[in-house]
This record gives structure tokens, C-alpha cells and sequence, in this order.
């Protein structure tokens, strides 16, 4: 599904991503993990198409394309979510109202017909009951006065509505408590199929009690250092990084 | 330059849309303005004596005072010598329905959207059309009347009504209130006048439609609006103008008032010819507005989203003389390209228990400079007044510009007065956020200015809200979702 291949990428000028190899299955779940600053954000970012990232070499396959050429909105259509770590406030427009025309951008682009209010809102309503959400949200203005929990309930409610095929989680971890990072596990357990993808970016073990990953990579310094099994993830938490930084100098 | 960017120049570059202009022979008035001016507007419009000798008192003040340099707006030195003070379609006789109408006209209006047939047939809506300066077409009028409800041009209000218009003209906006409200007194072509009767509430919208058309001719409308004891009345104000070159004069006059218990909803919606990118041409709206709430619990509401003009300085105002009363004022003022905008409002609490709320939206884009200029009064006896203020400013793009100027006098230690306001940049991270799930970024910045905007376009009436989301729409990007 998902084919990245010796991605560089940079930002004012400063090198991040230094040759990201990265393969990704339907139906597979894959976490990567890593220190503060080795590059886990910028490579979900790049993939989403965030213009403030220049990637400077390599290339990314996305079911047979080229990912890179897409525009965000084009690949966010083609079914590529990502779910923010920092999910931003859209003051005045109701939730609802943001994702009608959100999904209905997606579902023209994929010529089916617009659902109407009535269809949405019946859809919406069963897709809420997997994320345990207050309906009260749904009117709200788009992620305005939530707490922190709330909105990372919220891209993982969206991500329900929107339905992708690979699905991005950028430390959608962080800020929940136990409770809440359990619903938010769930909900994305119960939306696995087949045929669709997730990558986890995430600095914990944790999360990955609740989302079992297929495989775990490591990135550091702006490349992935070990890939392995979901036990890796236990060692990481263990020993944490710098033994992975260590092999790397001596492999250097 | 990330794309995002791009995208926000690329929409904020649109062009007017609505410049075309209408092939009509206009009878004018030589250029200039002189008291024979004055004279001849007068009696081209068979005026009473009355009215002339109010129109010259005007004049004669006007001629004593300067153009105003307070505004934070720039343009060049208008030479008032050098425009026509009166131009009326030729049309020598009057009409008695619609089919009379220039069919140039009409299609003027049908180019618009706003056929009046359509109009009279759909919407229920009463249109008073105002083209250039005289009123070509009334519609709703027999069953307006049949309610004792006026609404006719200034024109007819003066011949028919003229005890009215004597008791109200000039009693919210004297003749020498400031040099722009001098002008209009003393030229003014024509406008609207409505009263509406004691108890009645006004079953439909009334609804006027401005279109300044012949080429260099100054419009200056006046409109006055009385709401008798115990009435209701919404009046929306909506207009566009055609592709110029030459820069525009429009110095209109709006007064409203309100008796005991009346209440009256003033909407605007403005999209006068801007000027182009460079800020050539492009309409200067010095406009005065001012309502009176001069009986007690009477409400007035100023509901107003300016998209166009070259040049905006108006305040549109309330003076809450009568106890309990209240004064609203809500306004979206974008600014794109080299547009200005002075604008905000007036809120002069003195009765008792007066009541005003202040919501201000300012959108920058382009070069545009935007500025919020209000004023809240609360005098000696307004005991526990109340007002509340908020101003929002929203800047698209790193050159245009945003001001607030909030000008607060308390005298009454009872009254409470509160003011909030805030500047945003429509960020690079929203619109990436709505372009990830999969809107294009004109969608986007579509979404978050028209959510920025939403607190006024909910004072709207339905059908003009949805006209302001789309005239927003234009102005600053394709269509809105």
C-alpha cells in the first residue's frame, strides 16, 4: 500500500528525514518510535503533504502512485487521514458542518454521491457510539474549548466518518489519560480491516498494549535504525534510545 | 511562499465581478455645486418651498465646514466642483406596473439576480428600486398600505407625506451634523421613506436596492425610517455597482427612530465597486447612519456586511434616549486588495437601564487596511447602563493591515461597560487541517472566514445571510460551500 523509499526531507533548510525506507501492507499495523527530534512528526507530516516540508530526494508509492506529486487535499481524498498531534481550532464552524463537506469532498472525488444531512447524521450517530463521544461536540465549533482528550477523540471520530484506507496517528497518545487512551484504542481497533492501514508515531509503549502493532520501527536521527516485532517495543521501553544511537555511531 | 499562501493571494485577487454598465440616456445636472444647484435639484424634483429652503440651509452650513481628516483612510483631494449632483434616468412619465420599465433597466437588474418580477412573485419581498437617482419601480405598496404602512421614494414621501417628513427629517441627523451629512442634505437625489403606524408589525422585509450607474454622478440617498409606538419593521439595504474608473462619490444619510416599545432591523449588505488591485476607481461611502430609540423599551438593530467600496467611513449609530432601550450593532467589513475601511458605531446610552451590544468583524486581505473605530457613551442619568463590545479582527496574508480604535465615556458610576478584542491570522495550519481531510483550500479559507463571521450573519435574515456568505464568497475567494 504504502512504499517509502530513501526519503529525505528538510525544513528551512535543515535536514530531518535522511533516507526513510518504509513498507507498509494492507491490514498491517506499523509503529514507529524514537527520541524527541529524530524525525517521527516530519515524516507524517511529509506524507501528508505539508508544504513547509521540502523533501529533497527519495520517493513514496502510495497504492501504485506517486505520492509525492499529490496535492494534500488529493491525497487526503485517495484516503490517507492524519490524525494531528496538535488538532487545530476552526472557530465558528460546527463539527458537523466540517465534516459534511469534508466527506463530501472525499465521496465526490471518488464519484459517489454527496450524502444529504439526514444520511449523514444517521451515519455520524453510529460512528460516535465507537468513540464513547458527548453529542454535545458535534455542534460545537471544530476542536474550540475541547480538552486536550477531546480532541484526539475527535481525529480518531473523524477518521471514523472519513473512513481511510491508511491511517496516520501522530501521538495521538499524548495528553490522554488511561480512560480516554483505551476509548481512543478501541475505536481505531474496531475500524481495522483487512484492507486498510495504520502507522502509529508514538513516543510510548503504552499506546501499543491497546493497538498491537505488526511491526515496530525505531527512527532516530532522521532514519530507521531497527525495525522488529512488537517485543521491540518492550526493550525500547526498557532500555530506551541510546543504545540504538550507539550502534549506529559504531555501524557509522 | 508555501502554496497556502499562494492560495490566499490567488483568492484575493479576484476581480469585481459585477462591472457592466447600463446603456440608459441619464438627464443630468451640469457638473459642479453652487446654490443654483441646489435650486434646480429642488425643482426638477417639484419641491415645496420648505424643502428648498432646508436643502439651502444646508448648503450654507456645508459651505462653512471642512472634509473630516480624523478617519485612518488616504485618498486624494476630492474636488467637489468637478462632479453632477443630479442624474435621473429619462423617463418622462410615471409608471403604473412593472412592464413599463425600461427593459435595459430590467435587465440590469436581471444581471444582478434580483428581477424584480421574481422578486414580487418568490421572495415577498417589497423592492423600493432606487436606480441612480430616482425610484423606477415600487412593488408590495397596495398591501403594504392596506396596513397604513408607508414605503415609497423620499421623492413621494415629500409630496405626499410631507407632515411626516417635516417632524422627522433631520431630527436624527441634523443638516449640520458633519460635512458629508451637510452634502447629502443640501443635494440629496432621492431614497426611501417608511413609516410604520402604531402597533403593526410589518409582514415582510422591506427591501432597497442602490445601484449607482451613470458615469460620475455623486449619490445621496437619504433614507428615513419611522417606527411608531408598539411596531416592528426589517429593512434590508443591498447593493452593487458597476465597473468605474473614476473614483465615486456616495454620501448617503440613513435615520431611523424608533418610538416606545418600536423596533427596527436595519441589514446591509454592501458590495460597491472596490477599485481595481492597484486601487484605481472604486466607490468612496461616507455615509452617515444614526437611529434614535427616543421612546422607552423601543430597540434599534444596525446589522451591516461591507464587502465593497474603494474608501468606507461610516458608524452607523444608536441613541438610547428612552429607558430600557436597546441598541445592537454587528458588522463584517472585509477590505481586499487597496481597500480602506473606517468603520463601527455609536452608542450614546441616556436613559435608564439602556442597553447596547457592540460585535465587530474585521477581515483584511490584500493591501487593505482595516479599521474599528467606535464610540460607547454613557451620560449623567443612564443608570445602569449596560454595553458590551467585541471586536475580531482577521488578516489574510502578511500585507494588509487591522486597527481598533475603541473610544469609552462614563459618566454614570452604575453603568458597566465591557470590551473585548482580538486579531488573528487565518493560519497556515488551518487550512492545512481542513485541506487533510480533504477540502481544496478555497473551501477552506471559505469555512474559517465565513465561521469568523458568524455571530453577524446570524442577525441576518435568512435569505440576506445567504447573500452575505455569498457577496464574503466573491470578495474574497469562489463560492461558498
Amino acid at each position: 500500500m504504502l512504499e517509502i523509499k530513501n526519503l529525505h526531507a528538510s525544513v528551512n533548510g535543515n535536514e530531518i528525514l535522511t533516507g526513510v525506507h518504509l513498507k507498509v501492507n494492507a491490514g498491517e499495523v506499523h509503529a514507529i518510535m524514537g527520541p524527541n527530534g529524530s524525525g517521527k512528526s516530519t515524516l507524517a507530516q511529509v506524507l501528508a503533504g505539508r508544504e513547509a516540508y521540502e523533501v529533497t530526494a527519495g520517493e513514496v508509492r502510495y497504492n501504485g502512485k506517486d505520492l509525492l506529486e499529490m496535492s494534500p487535499e488529493d491525497r487526503a481524498r485517495e484516503g490517507i487521514f492524519l490524525a494531528f498531534q496538535y488538532p487545530v481550532e476552526i472557530p465558528g464552524v460546527s463539527n458537523t458542518y466540517f465534516l459534511k463537506a469534508a466527506l463530501n469532498s472525499v465521496r465526490k472525488y471518488r464519484g459517489l454521491a454527496e450524502l444529504d444531512a439526514v444520511d449523514f447524521l444517521a451515519m455520524v450517530k453510529q460512528k460516535m457510539g465507537i468513540l464513547e463521544m458527548d453529542k454535545t461536540l458535534l455542534s460545537r465549533p471544530v476542536n474550540e474549548g475541547f480538552s486536550g482528550g477531546e480532541k484526539k477523540r475527535n481525529e480518531i471520530f473523524q477518521m471514523a466518518v472519513l473512513d481511510p484506507k491508511l491511517a496516520i496517528l501522530d501521538e495521538t497518545d499524548s495528553g490522554l489519560d488511561i480512560d480516554a487512551l483505551r476509548i481512543v484504542a478501541d475505536g481505531v481497533n474496531k475500524l481495522r480491516t483487512k484492507e486498510n492501514a495504520v502507522v502509529v508515531v508514538t513516543h510510548y509503549q503504552r499506546l501499543l498494549n491497546y493497538i498491537v502493532p505488526d511491526v515496530v520501527h525505531v527512527l532516530v536521527e532522521g532514519r530507521i535504525v531497527k525495525s522488529g516485532p512488537k517485543e521491540l517495543a518492550l526493550e525500547l521501553e526498557e532500555r530506551g534510545y541510546d543504545w540504538l544511537k550507539e550502534e549506529e555511531q559504531v555501524k557509522a | 511562499m508555501t502554496k497556502e499562501n499562494d492560495s490566499i493571494e490567488q483568492l484575493t485577487n479576484q476581480e469585481y465581478k459585477w462591472g457592466f454598465v447600463t446603456d440608459i440616456e441619464a438627464d443630468s445636472a451640469p457638473r459642479g455645486l453652487s446654490e443654483d444647484t441646489v435650486r434646480l435639484i429642488s425643482s426638477k424634483k417639484q419641491e415645496p418651498a420648505w424643502m428648498l429652503a432646508w436643502r439651502l440651509k444646508a448648503f450654507a452650513h456645508w459651505k462653512t465646514m471642512t472634509e473630516p481628516t480624523w478617519p485612518n483612510v488616504h485618498y486624494p483631494k476630492i474636488d467637489y466642483q468637478d462632479a453632477i449632483y443630479y442624474s435621473a434616468p429619462k423617463q418622462k412619465i410615471s409608471l403604473n406596473s412593472l412592464d413599463e420599465v425600461d427593459p435595459e433597466l430590467r435587465r440590469t437588474y436581471e444581471k444582478l439576480g434580483i428581477s424584480l418580477e421574481e422578486q414580487k412573485r418568490l421572495s415577498g419581498v417589497a423592492v423600493d428600486a432606487v436606480f441612480d437617482s430616482v425610484s423606477v419601480a415600487t412593488t408590495f405598496k397596495k398591501n403594504l398600505s392596506e396596513l397604513g404602512i408607508i414605503f415609497c421614494s423620499f421623492s413621494e414621501a415629500v409630496r405626499e407625506h410631507p407632515e411626516l417628513i417635516r417632524q422627522y427629517l433631520g431630527s436624527v441627523v441634523p443638516q449640520t451634523d458633519n460635512f458629508f451629512a451637510a452634502l447629502n442634505s443640501a443635494v440629496f437625489s432621492d431614497g426611501s421613506f417608511c413609516y410604520i403606524p402604531k402597533g403593526v408589525r410589518c409582514p415582510m422585509e422591506l427591501s432597497t436596492y442602490f445601484r449607482i450607474n451613470a458615469a460620475e454622478t455623486g449619490q445621496f440617498e437619504r433614507t428615513l425610517i419611522v417606527a411608531d409606538e408598539g411596531s416592528y419593521v426589517s429593512y434590508l439595504e443591498g447593493c452593487t455597482a458597476p465597473m468605474r474608473d473614476k473614483n465615486q462619490l456616495h454620501a448617503a444619510v440613513v435615520e431611523l427612530v424608533a418610538l416606545a416599545n418600536a423596533q427596527i432591523k436595519y441589514s446591509t449588505v454592501q458590495n460597491w465597486y472596490p477599485g481595481d488591485k492597484e486601487g484605481k476607481g472604486g466607490i468612496y461611502n461616507f455615509v452617515t447612519k444614526r437611529g434614535i430609540c427616543s421612546g422607552a423599551n423601543s430597540k434599534i438593530s444596525w446589522t451591516q456586511v461591507e464587502t465593497g467600496s474603494a474608501i468606507t467611513w461610516k458608524y452607523p449609530g444608536v441613541i438610547l434616549k428612552g429607558d430600557n432601550s436597546v441598541g445592537e450593532f454587528y458588522s463584517v467589513a472585509v477590505t481586499n486588495n487597496r481597500q480602506q475601511a473606517d468603520t463601527g458605531t455609536k452608542m450614546i446610552h441616556i436613559g435608564k437601564n439602556t442597553k447596547s451590544t457592540i460585535v465587530s468583524k474585521g477581515i483584511s486581505g490584500g493591501h487593505g487596511n482595516n479599521s474599528y473605530r467606535g464610540l460607547v457613551q454613557i451620560q449623567k442619568g443612564a443608570t445602569n447602563a449596560r454595553n458590551f463590545s467585541q471586536c475580531d479582527s482577521l488578516l489574510l496574508g502578511d500585507t494588509c493591515g487591522a486597527h481598533t480604535f475603541p473610544y469609552i465615556e462614563v459618566k454614570n458610576t452604575s453603568s458597566k461597560v465591557e470590551h473585548e478584542a482580538s486579531t488573528s491570522k487565518i493560519g497556515e495550519d488551518q487550512i492545512f487541517y481542513c485541506k487533510q481531510r480533504g477540502l481544496s483550500s478555497e473551501d477552506a479559507v471559505n469555512m474559517i472566514v465565513n465561521g469568523f463571521c458568524k455571530e453577524v450573519f446570524r442577525e441576518l435574515p435568512m435569505e440576506f445571510a445567504v447573500e452575505a456568505q455569498k457577496l464574503l464568497g466573491i470578495s474574497l475567494e469562489g463560492s461558498v460551500g
